[in-house]
């Protein structure tokens, strides 16, 4: 087996307490991934396995064998951004820019979830399909911590993109 | 982190085969397990993950909801029988940590998820009998603003910090267990242990044996879940409650009520339900069934408030359960 990440291959390590995070880092330098917290506490790691979005701190490497992996490098880059990454700056999502990679990976899976009628714990219907409101982006959100405090400019980003992808 | 093997279990006999192995863990999600691996505090040699185990969600011939261990809990809380038959079940997961973690974290693990008591999670500067038997509680003259107001003992009064197992609590959820002479159910009620003089067994789960699944029986009524905390989301309870409710005629035919965040375990409240059936729900009526619950509670400078708390987020749930807050 072999991890798959951003489309290229690459073997699991042989030393299990190695974590996803730091394989990224570390052994492939695809340093977009930021350590913060390492415990699971401050969402800059996150990455998406098969699609979903996951703290790659908490996430032995290991454990990705077999698996897909899209860190932000996957995602888009500086020719060909992703819509979320041209939105984080129109509308000033960072100030640092150290937690935005794990806050735009996080939005990607966030929209795709969603958009497949997942629920929050502020969607007041649990049966009915939620929205994009703001209250929701902040809720589904709210793994990823600002110390600059953008939160308000990351979700104005996040808005938008929901908005161009509904029309 | 010590050195630790990984192997992935393709059965539960594999798994259960593997984890007599001594110094052997089994590993869903990793959010819990790994941390306190790095922090030093839990120190396997050898890691089954059994995340390839059953993951399903379907109903049984009973009515009741079956949820294999490996279901992760973004999955379980989006199910459209879990959603549309225990909102209370969905609303608890989705009240729990942030989405990452509930992608990662699986249901079994949750149950087994280990507390966030801060003197616990201190490896080099607390005393903690959880962590360390006959060390002593730092909690107990300490900061303990998130520390349990009953079912605690003079050894610990750390909470157990599961949004989702204190709706299981209230919905009377089995938990199937595989062990080497076969299969057995165990009450959630009583799957985890109030601390006494022995903090650090926390659950009924013999070594060797595996949680396979987890089953809620239907409930009735409606059923809700509120949760409070320090801030609005990604922060464990200070108090949450699950309730369940049916009324007929204007009194209480049916009711369940579980609290978190105030207990070492998921903290099924069967003496205010006693007080409560039969009864209208009234303001008076909900503070005699919450004097009840709390008549044995040991409250601490620290967190003393939280048993008020607990009586108006009580109030306010079983107003939306009965309608009465439109």
């Amino acid at each position: 087996m072999a991890i798959r990440i951003n489309g290229q291959e690459v073997a699991a390590p042989q030393d299990a307490r190695v974590s996803l995070l730091d394989l990224l880092r570390e052994q492939l330098h695809l340093t977009g991934t930021k350590v913060g917290c390492n415990q699971g506490a401050c969402g800059a790691c996150t990455v998406l396995v098969d699609g979903a979005r996951v703290l790659s701190c908490l996430t032995l490497a290991a454990q990705a064998d077999g698996r897909s992996v899209t860190t932000i490098e996957g995602l888009g880059s500086a020719e060909a951004p992703h819509p979320l990454q041209s939105a984080f700056i129109a509308h000033d999502g960072f100030q640092c820019g150290y937690c935005t990679p794990g806050q735009i990976c996080a939005a990607a899976a966030m929209l795709r979830e969603i958009a497949a009628g997942v629920p929050s714990y502020v969607t007041a219907d649990l049966t009915a399909p939620a929205l994009p409101t703001r209250d929701e982006i902040r809720e589904r959100m709210s793994g990823n911590l600002c110390r600059c405090g953008a939160h308000n400019g990351i979700v104005d980003a996040i808005l938008r993109v929901a908005e161009e992808q509904a029309a | 982190m010590n050195p630790v093997t990984y192997h992935r279990a393709a059965s539960v006999a594999q798994a259960l085969e593997s984890s007599a192995a001594p110094g052997h863990r089994l590993l869903g999600g990793g959010t819990n397990l790994v941390d306190l691996m790095r922090k030093g505090i839990e120190r396997p040699t050898g890691l089954i993950d059994v995340t390839q185990l059953s993951e399903t969600i379907a109903l049984a011939e009973d009515g009741s909801l079956l949820v294999g261990a490996a279901a992760r809990n973004s999955a379980v809380a989006a199910h459209p029988l879990v959603r549309s038959r225990t909102p209370m079940l969905a609303r608890a997961i989705l009240a729990g940590a942030s989405a990452q973690v509930r992608n990662m974290a699986t249901i079994g693990g949750n149950l087994m998820q280990r507390t966030r008591c801060l003197y616990f999670q201190d490896e080099a500067g607390s005393r903690c009998n959880k962590r360390d038997p006959g060390s002593g509680c730092d909690a107990y003259g300490g900061f303990n603003r998130y520390h349990a107001v009953i079912g605690g003992s003079p050894a610990c009064i750390a909470v157990h910090p599961s949004d989702m197992c204190v709706a299981l609590a209230a919905f009377d959820a089995r938990v199937r267990v595989a062990g080497a002479s076969g299969t057995r159910a165990i009450a959630l009620v009583d799957f985890h242990r109030l601390p006494g003089d022995r903090p650090d067994l926390e659950t009924l789960l013999e070594p060797g044996e595996v949680i396979e699944a987890v089953e809620i029986p239907a409930f009735a009524g409606p059923s809700a879940y509120r949760k409070v905390r320090d801030r609005a989301s990604y922060a464990f309870a200070l108090v949450s409650v699950a309730a369940g409710l049916v009324i007929e005629e204007g009194r209480v035919a049916d009711i369940r009520i579980a609290f978190g965040g105030i207990a070492p375990k998921p903290w099924r409240a069967f003496r205010a339900e006693a007080a409560l059936r039969g009864a209208a729900v009234t303001q008076a009526a909900i503070d005699a069934a919450m004097a009840a619950e709390f008549a044995d509670a040991a409250p601490l400078p620290g967190n003393a408030f939280k048993i008020d708390l607990a009586g108006r987020t009580l109030s306010a749930l079983l107003a939306e359960l009965s309608g009465s807050d439109r």
